[in-house]
């Protein structure tokens, strides 16, 4: 291990180089967070008003492209998904998928709560349970493919 | 009053319908990975981060009118997608738990769609 200096102070350094400097549960979570992040951000960047673009009309091209440039909660959503993909994959390389897979659910949880507290969305009994039924099947979909 | 469209609801069940298929391309693409870094420059790789992209922009139309907390559940459908290409592709069986799976995330699925309209 050369760079063990860019280690997280709390990672254990591995005494067997096959195991992960990291516990692949808590990149998961951390993933679970940067997703949720992103979704905010995405709706945000949604909400960033553009001008119609119209395909007969290439000149109607340029304030599409500028205003889609310049809508950064757009772009910072897009590159924060990019950095949790890889981040993602890397979890996945260690981790078991029948507890990585449940734990990603996470992220329906944090979305409610960020869609609840930004965008002044609501909760009700069939919202919660739709929630609840999904982080059920994709639990159960993560212990159906390890085996 | 309804505060999610059903328009922004089908927009994103097209969305989750495409972005299955990016993983389809992706695990096609992961075959060449072993191959180095040149196996990065293969064209099932690249159209399965085109087909995730793609994706998005249904997605993103439907976030303009619809509720975050409706919308972002319901790409979930694209597991049930990708549970049927894999059957069909690569000859993924699909086991009771599977099943137990799908019925569980169309289920909330329903729901939210309830709860949200």
């Amino acid at each position: 291990m050369g760079s063990s200096t860019t280690v997280p102070p709390l990672a254990e350094i591995p005494e067997n180089p096959a195991r992960p400097a990291f516990n692949p549960a808590w990149l998961v979570v951390i993933c679970t967070l940067f997703a949720a992040a992103a979704q905010v951000l995405l709706k945000f960047g949604a909400l960033h008003p553009l001008p119609p673009v119209h395909l007969s009309d290439s000149a109607s091209l340029t304030p599409f492209l500028s205003a889609l440039l310049s809508d950064w909660p757009l772009l910072f959503g897009y590159s924060l998904h990019a950095c949790n993909a890889m981040l993602l994959i890397l979890a996945l390389r260690h981790g078991h998928l029948s507890l990585l897979y449940p734990l990603y659910a996470l992220s329906y949880v944090w979305v409610d709560l960020l869609s609840l507290h930004y965008f002044g969305e609501h909760m009700n009994i069939w919202r919660g349970a739709g929630i609840a039924l999904i982080i059920g099947g994709v639990a159960m979909l993560g212990k159906a493919s390890a085996e | 009053m309804s505060q999610t469209p059903l328009s922004s609801i089908i927009l994103v069940l097209v969305a989750s319908f495409i972005g299955s298929f990016g993983a389809v391309f992706l695990k096609l693409g992961a075959a060449h990975l072993s191959r180095g870094i040149r196996g990065l420059f293969n064209w099932q790789l690249i159209a399965g981060i085109g087909l995730f992209l793609g994706s998005s922009v249904p997605f993103i139309i439907a976030l303009k009118h619809g509720e975050l907390s409706v919308l972002y559940p319901m790409v979930s459908l694209s597991y049930v997608w990708a549970m049927l290409w894999s059957r069909m592709l690569f000859g993924e069986p699909i086991t009771k738990q599977k099943v137990g799976a799908l019925v569980l995330i169309l289920g909330g699925i329903l729901c939210i769609g309830v709860g949200g309209r």
